[in-house]
């Protein structure tokens, strides 16, 4: 017969570890991170604990960021200068991989990090739910304005009329051509009446290069593409915008069944169409991943693709022999006002609601903002900076050689982003749907875009709805 | 009466842990789902009680029954072809052959490999244009498809994919095979059964409680499939002909932040599990054979 004093012993330690937690709990409250969490988390992963340093009577503000390896190292460096210029806050910089869902659950269970290195197009989401602050008291103090910056990048953390996140580093996307296929092409390229020393200029000039530069073999099997739609397949959603569309009226009516964006996937379509669904699916998946020295743009496979300023790295890690160039996505031709086209995206920094030292995580964020720091940033990323102002030393610095073109292009006036919608994951995933099928042949643009008006029309009318009810009864 | 009672705060200090972590992390979930999905909530936001909105929009939301028919078109085929498939290796890995032990480990070890490391794996063995698969069907001259790309052969991909994970199923099966009485099968020579005679009426009754418990998993398991889906097919491409119920379910509650519709769509699941399950054990009442009766 078991009695209750047998308990004892357990009970005895389990009261023990409770008080110890809780006298824990109640220190990181007085002198915050790192808390008892992240001392066992130590104990158990001690290559992502922070840095021990810190000293007594320093407000510790957790940083969570999603970037590994050299960016990673880029951002740790930024880190570890902002800890030494002050003796008042130390920031720990956590690595963590699928941040915005992590910022969200621990947003959502009041324990969030005090800065978080979120995507751009987590802004509007999180600004609408009020899981991020409006930094525009902040910005007003320290004198952060619109002026300093590149527009496209100021505006995507600008959200009605409120500042929610300011950027970390930047990103734009242009044509990649491989000239060493240009060159070996270039019979072909000269009997199409084009300039292989040259990229295309406009999109008709596009589909020209590319079918000059397009390969089958004997079997009529794809060995060489010029250019295909789907790879890399990351901006299924821009088609219509080079061809003078737009996703939305910026406040409450879709437009995917624009004029404009049907004509995009009627060209995305006509790729497909001229060398058979099968035929470019069977040729894509001899593709190996993106960042591998496989990849269809670096290994050979493809002749032009659109990427982004990263690109650099890549292709300097897994093809440094690779001879490519960079040049401005092509215009419709009858259309030169939409010359110099670019995607503008970039990574942001905002301080989630329920934040413990917001002031402080304000603080690191300014820092950040600073032209020294994001030159730092940016230059040990390989991108460039998201202001104005840039030294020359930058430009003269930086390796990549395209590095001013891909700046450039931000500043003109053809500079595409993501809408500014909570729906804009789902519509996403509905236009990546319409571009599978468009892609595919299994449906006409007119159709396929005619279902993603069908289906997020109502979606954006619900979600105004849903945001007009929270306004009326917060 | 009072003696009976008194060691309860014992029992109940004893099981606490078990309890505590039921009511917290079970439990309390599972009530709160139910609330939730009555709501407009998206895990941000304070849950705002919209009655059974979200059970109505997904009766008139196209993507919910395409998911739901992606997995319904899974589950037809990977249930009936895993049963059959792991019934039919415990059956050879039953037989008394030197070094079985060896043969029940190596069928055993590829349930092991961890989904993602499976996902992996087969999209290696299915790709197009290099993959093993149609490296083998074309050296006996058969075209193979574009197994990954292709609308069409997406999902029979996929129900490829779970026959390798039927090792546990067959461990299962083993052990109801080696609870078989021996002296059934003594009888049943005696009586100049061959082998087919004997698995068909010895076997197969004998075994039927172990077939049921196996179906039952394999019900929950394919209706709920994952995690092989998400790695192998991004988005549930192409042209979502391998978005299931629980990718949709997922996006809802995490990248769409429509947590309420989640939580509905997650008890819809539960009550189709449910239902089936019931069918089950009662279109086999008279099927499943357990020895005592």
């Amino acid at each position: 017969m078991i009695s209750i004093r047998h308990l004892y012993g357990p009970i005895a330690i389990l009261a023990v570890v409770g008080v110890a937690l809780y006298s824990e709990a109640l220190t990181s409250t007085i002198q915050p991170r790192p808390d008892a969490l992240t001392k066992a988390g130590a104990a158990l992963f001690p290559s992502a604990v922070p840095h021990p340093e810190g000293g007594p009577g320093r407000v510790h503000v957790t940083y969570w960021e999603k970037w590994t390896d050299f960016e990673g190292d880029a951002m740790r460096r930024v880190v570890d200068e902002f800890n030494r210029s002050q003796s008042r806050i130390w920031v720990d910089l956590l690595t963590v991989s699928d941040i915005d869902e992590k910022v969200l659950v621990a947003t959502s269970g009041g324990i969030p990090p005090d800065v978080a290195g979120l995507f751009g197009p987590n802004v509007p989401d999180y600004a609408d739910d009020n899981a991020v602050i409006s930094m525009d008291a902040y910005c007003g103090k320290y004198g952060i304005r619109r002026e300093q910056y590149i527009p496209a990048f100021w505006d995507i953390g600008y959200y009605h009329k409120h500042v929610f996140a300011l950027p970390s580093t930047p990103a734009s996307v242009a044509l990649h051509w491989n000239k060493t296929i240009f060159a070996k092409g270039a019979k072909r390229l000269r009997a199409a009446g084009l300039d292989p020393g040259q990229p295309p200029r406009t999109l008709e000039d596009l589909i020209r290069y590319a079918d000059a530069l397009t390969i089958k073999d004997e079997n009529g099997k794809i060995i060489q593409a010029g250019f295909l739609p789907a790879e890399p397949g990351w901006w299924n959603w821009v088609w219509g915008y080079w061809y003078g569309g737009n996703l939305w009226d910026g406040s409450s009516k879709i437009t995917a069944n624009s004029p404009e964006n049907i004509r995009g996937f009627e060209f995305v379509q006509s790729f497909s169409k001229k060398y058979g669904p099968q035929q470019v699916e069977t040729f894509r998946s001899g593709f190996g991943n993106f960042s591998s020295p496989q990849n269809a743009f670096m290994s050979g496979k493809v002749a032009m693709e659109l990427q982004g300023v990263w690109m650099y790295n890549f292709i300097t890690k897994f093809a440094p022999e690779l001879k490519w160039g960079v040049a401005p996505f092509p215009y419709p031709q009858n259309r030169p006002d939409l010359k110099d086209m670019t995607i503008a995206d970039e990574d942001v920094l905002c301080i989630p609601v329920g934040a413990r030292h917001p002031d402080e995580a304000f603080e690191f964020i300014r820092f950040v903002q600073s032209q020294h720091v994001m030159e730092l940033l940016n230059m040990l990323q390989r991108k460039f900076t998201p202001l104005k102002k840039v030294s020359l030393e930058f430009w003269k610095n930086h390796p990549n050689p395209y590095i001013r073109l891909f700046q450039q292009l931000t500043l003109g006036k053809n500079v595409v982003a993501t809408p500014q919608t909570g729906i804009w994951n789902e519509y996403q995933s509905e236009l990546n749907n319409c571009f599978d099928n468009v892609s595919l042949d299994r449906a006409t643009p007119q159709q396929a875009l005619q279902d993603v008006q069908d289906r997020i029309q109502p979606e954006l009318d619900r979600y105004l709805l849903r945001l007009h009810a929270r306004e009326a009864h917060p | 009466m009072k003696g009976k009672w008194k060691n309860l705060p014992i029992g109940l200090a004893f099981i606490s842990p078990w309890l505590i972590g039921f009511v917290v992390f079970m439990a309390y979930p599972i009530i709160m789902s139910g609330y939730y999905s009555f709501c407009d909530y998206s895990v941000l936001t304070k849950p705002a009680w919209i009655g059974s909105a979200n059970y109505v929009d997904l009766g008139h939301d196209p993507i919910f029954w395409q998911s739901l028919s992606n997995t319904a078109y899974y589950a037809f085929f990977a249930l009936p072809l895993g049963v059959i498939v792991s019934l039919f290796l415990a059956l050879l890995l039953n037989t008394n052959v030197r070094g079985m032990t060896v043969y029940r480990t190596i069928f055993f070890l590829p349930s092991l490999v961890p989904m993602v490391a499976l996902a992996i794996l087969w999209l290696w063995i299915f790709n197009g244009d290099y993959g093993l698969l149609n490296q083998i069907l074309h050296a006996l001259h058969i075209p193979g498809p574009q197994w990954l790309s292709s609308p069409e052969w997406s999902k029979p991909a996929l129900v490829l994919t779970g026959i390798w994970g039927v090792g546990n199923a067959v461990v299962i099966y083993l052990a109801g095979l080696q609870d078989v009485p021996q002296p059934l099968y003594e009888a049943a020579d005696l009586d100049g059964a061959g082998f087919w005679a004997k698995t068909w009426h010895v076997t197969l009754p004998m075994l039927s409680p172990v077939i049921l418990f196996n179906l039952i998993m394999g019900i929950i398991g394919t209706l709920q499939i994952f995690a092989v889906p998400y790695v192998m097919f991004p988005g549930g491409s192409p042209a979502r002909s391998t978005y299931f119920y629980t990718m949709y379910l997922y996006d809802n509650a995490f990248r769409f932040l429509k947590m309420g519709y989640a939580c509905a769509m997650g008890w819809i699941m539960f009550f189709i599990i449910l239902g089936l399950t019931a069918l089950a054990l009662k279109l086999s009442s008279r099927h499943v054979y357990y020895g005592g009766n």
